[in-house]
């Protein structure tokens, strides 16, 4: 028990700080694969502390309370899965946390937001079949869906459920709202859509999605991991080695495709789940 | 600590220029320059814009575009103009659409002239920028103060100032 609280309070504190020096160092790598020197590793630091410092304007004066619930609940979500909770409860908090997201991009009454909004119930409709998948695959695998009692394997999950993770690995790029699938939050598309769902949100309201952007990723990062311990010290370093790699791999997608359309997203994300998620719950269940 | 001039996120709007300034200001972008070296990141949305990089002058169609970016931006915000036409007017000054630089409807704080500006005059154009930026988020600071001082001293009045008011405005 003693532990738990001490892995959630370290997440509570430290994930936006790793979360925010992974977004530095993702704009670094990506500046140096366009062959540019890019920003300092604090870059992203800097944006969200400025953004403190911004005037706050706000179209609807609830879609900062919204705004600020997907803030809260994907702290929540992290905290569940670091302090060894309940995996499928974390992932359903996250869900919530989202459909925050969105409520606050259509209360916005902007129509780049609104389409923003549209696209991002389509992304959550393509990655959450994996998502729950990636659970039932830890539950038949362990027994249970307790993060603490995953953890006490003596098998590498990695081995028995591979399929799960590149299914797992193909949907994280709609995740970290990379190419080719930010579709919601246009990253690389202002002509199309300004900045979808985020056009309406400035300064310390824009800082909160930011953060938990930051914590998201962390946490995402943290489901990666948990696919490779299996109770040694060196599986451990492992994890933390192929989340990075995943992470790295991520930004290379990135930086090499062109955005795609919305089916081609739907289409990726069923099919992957449909392929080797769905077959390696399959072989399984009947080993 | 100011932040806003170590991430200053611009927009660009080209008014009616020959776009070469415009194609200027990308090429601030580029590897070859390479501007997000001081943190500069190009969005397209005023709302998450600190600088206003307007290039061509401005004419009479696209005035209340321009006015409406500008009241779009968040304070603390500065205005740029870049290129010679938005500068006073340029060579399209005495056309009969054109109102003339883009001082005729927002603030500018800082021009850079050149028929294209070179991106390397942009640049040192939005570091002077950046000075005016960090002057321009003290005067907002100080005014919000101002206005809090004023509100608290008329509901408690001079005596009975909160103990916290005496932290924000005096700073001890």
């Amino acid at each position: 028990m003693g532990m738990n609280i001490i892995a959630l309070l370290l997440y509570l504190l430290f994930a936006p700080f790793v979360g925010g020096l992974l977004a530095g160092a993702d704009r670094i790598v990506t500046a140096r694969m366009q062959g540019r020197v890019g920003p300092p590793i604090l870059q992203p630091f800097y944006d969200v502390l400025k953004l403190y410092q911004k005037e706050q304007i706000t179209v609807n004066k609830v879609q900062d309370f919204y705004v600020f619930c997907f803030l809260l609940f994907v702290i929540i979500t992290g905290g569940f899965f670091f302090a060894g909770g309940d995996l499928l409860l974390a992932i359903f908090v996250l869900t919530l946390a989202s459909a925050f997201l969105i409520v606050a991009g259509y209360c916005a009454g902007s129509p780049y937001a609104e389409i923003g909004a549209e696209r991002e119930l389509l992304q959550v409709m393509s990655y959450e079949p994996m998502v729950l998948m990636t659970a039932v695959g830890f539950y038949m695998f362990t027994g249970s869906f307790r993060v603490e009692e995953i953890i006490q394997t003596q098998t590498m999950p990695f081995v028995y459920l591979i399929g799960v993770f590149i299914g797992f690995t193909g949907i994280l790029t709609i995740k970290f709202r990379k190419s080719p699938f930010d579709l919601s939050m246009s990253h690389h598309a202002h002509q199309e859509l300004v900045q979808g769902l985020q056009t309406e949100f400035s300064g310390k309201t824009l800082a909160m999605v930011e953060i938990a952007h930051w914590y998201e990723n962390v946490f995402l990062l943290g489901l990666v991991f948990l696919f490779f311990v299996n109770g040694t010290a060196w599986s451990v370093v492992l994890g933390v080695a192929v989340a990075l790699l995943t992470y790295f791999i991520e930004v290379f997608i990135d930086n090499n495709y062109a955005r795609m359309k919305w089916e081609v997203t739907l289409k990726v994300g069923w099919f992957t789940a449909i392929t080797v998620g769905f077959v390696n719950l399959l072989v399984l269940n009947f080993m | 600590m100011s932040f806003v001039t170590k991430s200053p996120w611009m927009i660009h709007y080209d008014g009616s220029s020959c776009n070469g300034c415009d194609i200027e200001v990308l090429a601030c972008l580029t590897p070859m320059y390479d501007i997000e070296r001081f943190g500069i990141k190009n969005t397209g949305n005023p709302k998450h814009a600190d600088v206003f990089l307007l290039t061509g002058s401005v004419n009479e169609k696209n005035k209340p575009v321009i006015q409406q970016i500008y009241e779009q931006m968040p304070e603390p915000k500065i205005v740029i103009a870049v290129g010679i036409c938005a500068c006073d007017g340029g060579v399209f000054k005495e056309c009969y659409n054109i109102c003339g630089g883009a001082d005729t409807v927002v603030p500018v704080d800082v021009y850079v002239p050149g028929c294209a500006a070179r991106p390397e005059a942009i640049i040192d154009g939005v570091v002077k920028g950046l000075a005016i930026l960090e002057e321009k988020r003290l005067k907002v600071k100080r005014k919000t103060e101002k206005a809090l001082k004023k509100h608290y001293d008329e509901v408690y009045g001079q005596e009975h100032r909160p103990l916290i008011m005496e932290v924000v405005i005096n700073g001890k």
